[in-house]
């Protein structure tokens, strides 16, 4: 990790320009955009989780670019690779702490080094909910998942449960019908929230079962998953479902833990961003991607907002070179 | 730099279950997105404990008589193996140090 490192406790040895913390499609443009503006940006890509949530995802259809699709993983893998190529730094570690209120920001990784930067880019993303029920946890690897792409062939010719609502739990469903007996969809509500084309792939295909109205209430199983228990979210009653499966993709909730207490965020975790920018209510703090976005979270409006928090950025380090001197307006912008 | 052999359904036997020490397993596929986020990171722990361990990978789409024997039923998962059993099993990506310490109890 070259010159930025240093020991547990100490000072920085130096002061960077750009820290970006997080690597999904919004983490990885913001690191292309401003490795091209030279700002030698380094990246905290989490140990576990460099590429974000694509990374379990299969053919992705609906980002620009790629008439025929491209495989999640695969469009991650190029983002880093146009990242790196333009010198940003990437490192592969989780931040644990940061301190985000001064001129200068520091953050810290799990073995205690530090690094600070005049400006940061948060890019955390979101982490899967889990339904919150008994046995959830045991179970998971063992007939529970959060990963179709991952697991689906695992259930040949058995039943499978997905939960959920969305674009993803129909995106779901659908690619395990290749694998599955049966596919059933539990849904909370009678109406779902997912795009029309997904809907109507889902409810064409012959494999997919709805129940509507219902939520996971128990699973059940020695070793691995055997059955759920389905509850009724209107009468209450309850039944028995075979399925050996149970995938979940009832949402992601906001990666902010890290957060509270520095950046402003709303109800549900999300970070505030000032209305037509990326900018925290800390000066030089941006924000973009599913960790500011309720409404859209799509790889393509994380990547747009990496993009524009790296230029917010850009600006926001140039009127500190500038200080005091009027802003030429876009002047740093191609 | 160790090198991470790959075995199948037919010498999994032979090479993991009569080994004269412990062996990590990872049970992977092609299309498993945080497999690939995993494989750096065992690649660094068998670099680290060289003799004391050796590691292994399986493609469970092309093995599938393995994974079955095991209920392996999610990827990535990572067993360890020590005198023909398993002796800890891990499912999806976890951070080294998190691994090192499962895996460390059995060395």
């Amino acid at each position: 990790m070259s010159t930025q490192s240093s020991t547990a406790g100490h000072a920085p040895s130096s002061v960077r320009n750009l820290i970006v913390i997080g690597s999904g499609p919004s983490g990885y443009t913001a690191a292309i955009y401003a490795a091209r503006a030279n700002l030698e940006p380094l990246v905290f890509e989490g140990s576990v989780t460099a590429g974000g949530a694509l990374m379990n995802t299969t053919d992705v259809e609906n980002f620009p670019g790629f008439p025929d699709g491209i495989m999640g993983p695969a469009l991650m893998d190029n983002l880093r690779a146009q990242a790196e190529r333009f010198g940003a730094e990437l490192v592969a570690d989780d931040v644990t702490e940061v301190d985000l209120l001064g001129d200068v920001k520091t953050v810290t990784l799990g073995d205690g080094s530090t690094h600070a930067a005049r400006a940061i880019v948060l890019a955390t993303g979101s982490g899967y909910r889990k339904l919150g029920i008994p046995r959830e946890d045991e179970l998971s690897g063992h007939g529970v998942s959060w990963c179709a792409t991952c697991d689906g062939f695992f259930f040949r010719e058995q039943n499978i449960v997905v939960v959920g609502g969305g674009d993803s739990a129909l995106e779901e469903a659908t690619f395990l019908t290749r694998f599955a007996s049966k596919v059933t969809l539990v849904h909370r509500r009678d109406e779902l929230r997912a795009s029309k084309i997904m809907q109507d792939r889902a409810l064409a295909n012959d494999k997919i079962e709805f129940a509507w109205n219902s939520e996971v209430a128990e699973l059940h199983g020695e070793h691995s998953l055997e059955s759920v228990t389905l509850r009724d979210t209107v009468s209450g009653e309850t039944r028995s479902l075979d399925a050996t499966g149970l995938f979940i993709a009832i949402g992601h909730d906001p990666r902010s833990e890290l957060l509270r207490g520095q950046v402003d965020l709303d109800d549900e975790g999300y970070v505030l961003v000032q209305t037509g920018s990326t900018a925290t209510n800390i000066p030089g703090v941006f924000a973009a991607g599913d960790l500011v976005d309720h409404t859209y979270r799509q790889a393509i409006t994380a990547a747009g907002t990496g993009c524009a928090a790296s230029l917010d950025a850009e600006r926001y380090l140039a009127g500190l070179e500038h200080a005091g001197a009027p802003q030429p307006d876009a002047a740093l912008i191609d | 730099m160790a090198i991470i052999n790959a075995v199948t359904d037919a010498d999994f036997d032979e090479i993991v279950l009569n080994a004269p020490g412990p062996v990590l397993v990872d049970f992977w596929a092609d299309w498993c997105g945080p497999c690939r986020q995993l494989a750096p990171i065992l690649q660094e722990i068998a670099d680290e404990k060289g003799e004391q361990l050796t590691v292994v990978k399986i493609d469970a789409d092309a093995n599938p008589v393995t994974p079955a024997k095991y209920r392996v039923t999610g990827l990535p998962t990572i067993n360890l193996y020590n005198g023909g059993e398993v002796v800890a099993s891990i499912v999806g990506v976890r951070p080294k140090s998190a691994l090192l310490n499962e895996i460390d109890k059995h060395l």
